[in-house]
């Protein structure tokens, strides 16, 4: 545990020194504060933010996670050749990078928030986009561990990877459920396509956005399976169990990648 | 100290180590020469836990290598290429070594002023030059006095004083009585440095033993044309 | 000499008479309400002390004023109406009223006033009831303050708040109502008043008008009822500032309008409905200067509804804008704020440089295939969505916004 710690600490020093996260972070206050300042009320804005969210945070967090693979591979490998365990390493590494991007989403949505006074209004639902955002920084982040510890040696695939991944969960998954609705439109489809959505963590987090602010408009759906899903606790702890899953799955797929790899 | 049993490793199609059988005793300083290809890096990347082999065993220090990564205490490697987080500066990354290795670091201090690395500790790594940054990365081997020392073309970027004093650091860690085992390409260097060869060929080890010997047998006066003699006679065997 | 003595005197025994105060108690002389007003003469005041006073079907046939003191509880035991009012200008003021009879052919009610005038019920609370207000063929009248619950969740056998039959003027004010089948429920009612009401969680509507015309309604708060509220059949309805809040479901609205003509639609909020307004059929409704804000869909339009007039609106962030069922456009939307739209004003003045589609392809998606709500707010909806708002296929054509504002339009409260 210590060891973690001294690892995530010193991850965290050296990105901070790199400025690169300080101004994601700044794009994310300058952002919600100029929703805020032009007009916007807490729910347009926090919408705004997770319109955002959704689709830039994976894109980010993958990137970044790849980078930062193949930008200290060599450090990496003289880590490895230090008396520790490499799943302290991975986790180490993994947190340490992951961490401070998260971080520097959340504080940037939320010191406009707290300023404009949103948080206090709308705390929940700020709390909810703020956390999802984390979430998904976490969940993305790992992926592109994940793939550049697969693409080890071969940057132009593991960047030509993280761009088609980012693409089909981001956009083209949605248009080929919505295809699938069209085809198999006789059939009931209820079931069918929440499961489908549980399955891409970007249309998981849209769900638990959709629950917070849409639940009007889902309730005003007839299908009984769509009711029982949104119209109880159990569409908030599906689709909340499912992105634990989702945070889970990566990082650990990137765990037992690194710990069988030869370096 | 080290031995190597029928250790084998392919990558995808390619073997590239074919069963080695390797004993280096302690105190012994083994210099591993070798075309490009042959094996040599996947030899010492295994012994570091880097590479894993698929079969064959690895003693070090008497620990079975098996997943096991607390044997590597034992070890002090200076990397070939030295690249390290650029906003981090010397100090830090020396601390933070320490910090994972929780051994105390005896010859920090000795090693700082023998490479003259102390206006260097406050800079950002990114700014040091390629011979500071190979020095900093044999403090970083030689730091916490390990048994067993690791040198990957260790002189390649250094200038040739600061090489004369890595030189000479090397020697006094032979005398101490360090395992000390080199690569290089650089074969007068290894001349100087060590007094067993490796020879790896084609993910074998065509000659093990030392280099006196080595120079006895093939009557030539220098590292270099005795290992081109064995190759010459190797393509003649095979042809 | 003698005479004028006695004619005072019978004088002012006459006035005391007419103007005494009679006092109920559970423990005095007089112990029923029906025994006080058998005794009453007209005008007369009787007091009710507290306590509990089994009574029902009350009937008051004379100009009487019943105070409660501290509430007392009048209970009808399940059985029939508590009182009946069939007299002009009663008052029935701080009663805790509760348990009338229920049946599937009589509406029981806690205060029923049939065919009268000017009468007062006020400060009461109404309380496990069958109906609770029941005005019939009345005019004027003030009901206010009054605080009615139940508890019979089924929507057939419940029975309304308030419930206004074939009346004139009446004045509803400040009254809570919730737990009934219709909170406010108005057939035949002319003119009516109904201000500063809250009625939620009623099983069917938190107000209702039937065939009802002219007058307004004001500053009421309608949340969480089945259905929301409808108006339907009436002309010349003023629905003004009031709140039309969380009403959600598969057929529950913010305000369902059916045939209305001639009405006004105006400064009210409608949050986080399932459809914040309905119009079927309707004609020549403003719909002006209201807070649209959250809800599923803004605005719900057949195609019978024509001439309706939707400005100054702030439409924002529900979750689709408007919703219509034909490719023609009867209706005129006209310099509202839509927080989705995505212009641009370049001459600065307030006001987006090209027009704003509030009908989606995405809306027009659903409509044929409902699963596929669940890709609301995906980003490939949102990139199917802009291009058909540059060029138009199948959304109606010439349903926009030409002058689109920029900013929120701001209240002035």
């Amino acid at each position: 545990m210590k060891l973690l710690t001294h690892i995530v600490k010193n991850e965290w020093k050296s990105l901070l020194r790199g400025k690169w996260v300080i101004g994601y972070g700044l794009i994310f206050l300058l952002l919600t504060d100029s929703l805020l300042r032009f007009g916007g009320g807490g729910a347009e804005t926090l919408l705004s933010i997770s319109n955002v969210m959704l689709l830039f945070i994976p894109l980010v967090g993958m990137i970044y996670g790849i980078l930062y693979i193949y930008q200290s591979k060599e450090f990496v490998e003289l880590l490895l050749t230090q008396p520790i365990n490499r799943r302290v390493l991975y986790w180490g590494l993994y947190l340490g990078i992951a961490t401070p991007l998260m971080s520097a989403f959340i504080i940037g949505a939320a010191l406009p928030l707290a300023w404009h006074n949103i948080l206090l209004l709308d705390g929940s639902s700020a709390a909810l986009v703020l956390g999802l955002g984390g979430i998904l920084t976490l969940i993305f982040v790992a992926l592109g561990f994940v793939l550049g510890l697969f693409f080890y040696d071969d940057r132009i695939k593991g960047f030509g990877f993280t761009i088609v991944i980012w693409l089909f969960l981001a956009i083209l998954y949605d248009g080929l459920i919505l295809l699938m609705v069209f085809a198999f439109g006789n059939y009931p489809l209820d079931r069918f396509v929440i499961i489908v959505s549980m399955l891409n963590p970007i249309d998981l987090a849209r769900i638990l956005v959709m629950l917070e602010f849409d639940i009007s408009a889902l309730m005003g759906y007839t299908g009984a399976v769509f009711n029982r899903f949104f119209g109880s606790n159990l569409g908030i702890l599906v689709s909340g169990g499912m992105l634990a899953i989702w945070l889970a799955l990566p990082s650990w797929i990137g765990l037992r990648v690194f710990n069988k790899k030869d370096f | 100290m080290i031995e190597v049993e029928e250790l084998k490793k392919s990558f995808g199609n390619l073997q590239v180590l074919k069963g080695m059988n390797l004993s280096i005793p302690s105190g012994q300083a083994t210099g591993i020469v070798g075309p490009n290809g042959a094996g040599k890096t996947t030899l010492i990347k295994t012994l570091l836990g880097l590479v894993k082999p698929d079969s064959g065993t690895i003693r070090v220090m008497d620990t079975t290598l098996n997943g096991d990564w607390l044997y590597r205490k034992y070890i002090g490697y200076m990397p070939q290429v030295a690249r390290y987080p650029e906003n981090m500066k010397v100090h830090e990354l020396l601390d933070f070594i320490k910090g994972l290795r929780d051994q105390e670091a005896v010859y920090e201090e000795e090693l700082i002023d023998q490479f003259n690395l102390k206006p260097e500790l406050n800079k950002p790594l990114r700014t040091l030059s390629g011979g500071n940054r190979q020095k900093v990365g044999a403090t970083l081997a030689m730091m916490f006095n390990p048994e067993i020392l690791f040198f990957d073309e260790p002189t390649a970027g250094l200038d040739p004083r600061s090489s004369h004093k890595f030189k000479q650091r090397v020697q006094s860690e032979k005398e101490n009585g360090k395992t000390v085992i080199i690569t290089s390409h650089i074969m007068s260097e290894l001349e100087q440095l060590v007094d067993h060869v490796i020879f790896i060929l084609d993910g074998k080890i065509r000659y093990y033993g030392s280099m006196q010997q080595l120079l006895d047998q093939s009557k030539e006066e220098r590292l270099e044309a005795a290992i081109a003699r064995m190759m010459e006679s190797d393509d003649e065997v095979s042809a | 000499m003698k005479t004028l003595i006695i004619t005072i005197f019978l004088f002012l025994t006459l006035v005391s008479a007419n103007f005494a105060q009679i006092v109920v108690s559970a423990d005095g002389p007089i112990s029923s309400l029906s025994e006080a007003i058998e005794l009453a003469d007209h005008g007369a005041h009787i007091v009710v002390e507290s306590g509990t006073y089994r009574e029902s079907q009350i009937l008051i046939t004379k100009k009487v004023t019943l105070t409660g003191v501290d509430l007392p509880v009048i209970d009808g035991n399940q059985s029939g109406n508590i009182f009946v009012v069939r007299a002009d200008s009663v008052v029935i003021d701080g009663f805790k009223i509760q348990n009338t009879g229920r049946s599937y052919i009589r509406d029981y009610a806690a205060v029923l006033i049939e065919g009268v005038s000017d009468f007062e019920i006020k400060h009461n609370q109404i309380d496990n009831v069958f109906f609770g207000i029941y005005l019939a063929e009345t005019k004027r009248g003030l009901v206010t303050n009054n605080t009615i619950h139940s508890y019979d969740l089924r929507e057939a056998s419940s029975g309304n708040g308030i419930y206004l039959w074939s009346v004139e003027d009446p004045v509803i004010t400040h009254n809570t109502v919730s737990g009934m089948r219709d909170g406010i429920y108005l057939e035949f009612a002319t003119n009516a008043q109904i201000y500063d009401n809250i009625s939620n969680h009623n099983n069917r509507y938190g107000l209702h008008y039937m065939f009802s015309n002219g007058g307004r309604y004001d500053r009421n708060q309608l949340r969480q009822n089945g259905a929301g509220v409808a108006v339907m059949y009436s002309d010349d309805v003023d629905m003004t500032n009031n709140r039309f809040e969380h009403n959600w479901g598969s057929s529950a609205y913010g305000l369902l309008i059916k045939d209305i003509r001639n009405s006004t639609i105006s400064g009210n909020r409608f949050y986080r409905n399932t459809v914040a307004i309905y119009s079927e059929g309707s004609t020549n409704v403003d719909i002006h200067g209201n807070d649209i804000e959250l809800n599923g869909w803004a605005v719900n339009i057949k195609s019978n509804s024509a001439r309706n007039r939707f400005t100054d609106n702030n439409f924002i962030e529900n979750s689709l804008d408007v919703r219509t069922d034909s490719p023609r456009n009867n209706n005129f939307f006209d310099g509202n704020y839509w927080s989705h739209y995505e212009g641009y004003d370049l001459e600065g003045d307030g006001i987006g440089d090209v027009p704003y589609r509030p009908v989606s392809l995405f809306s027009m998606i659903i409509e044929r295939q409902p699963e596929s709500l669940i890709l609301l707010r995906s980003m490939f909806i949102r990139l199917l969505d802009s291009a058909e708002r540059i060029m138009p296929v199948l959304t109606p054509k010439t349903l926009m916004d030409e002058n689109p504002k920029m900013q929120r339009i701001s209240r002035i409260l």
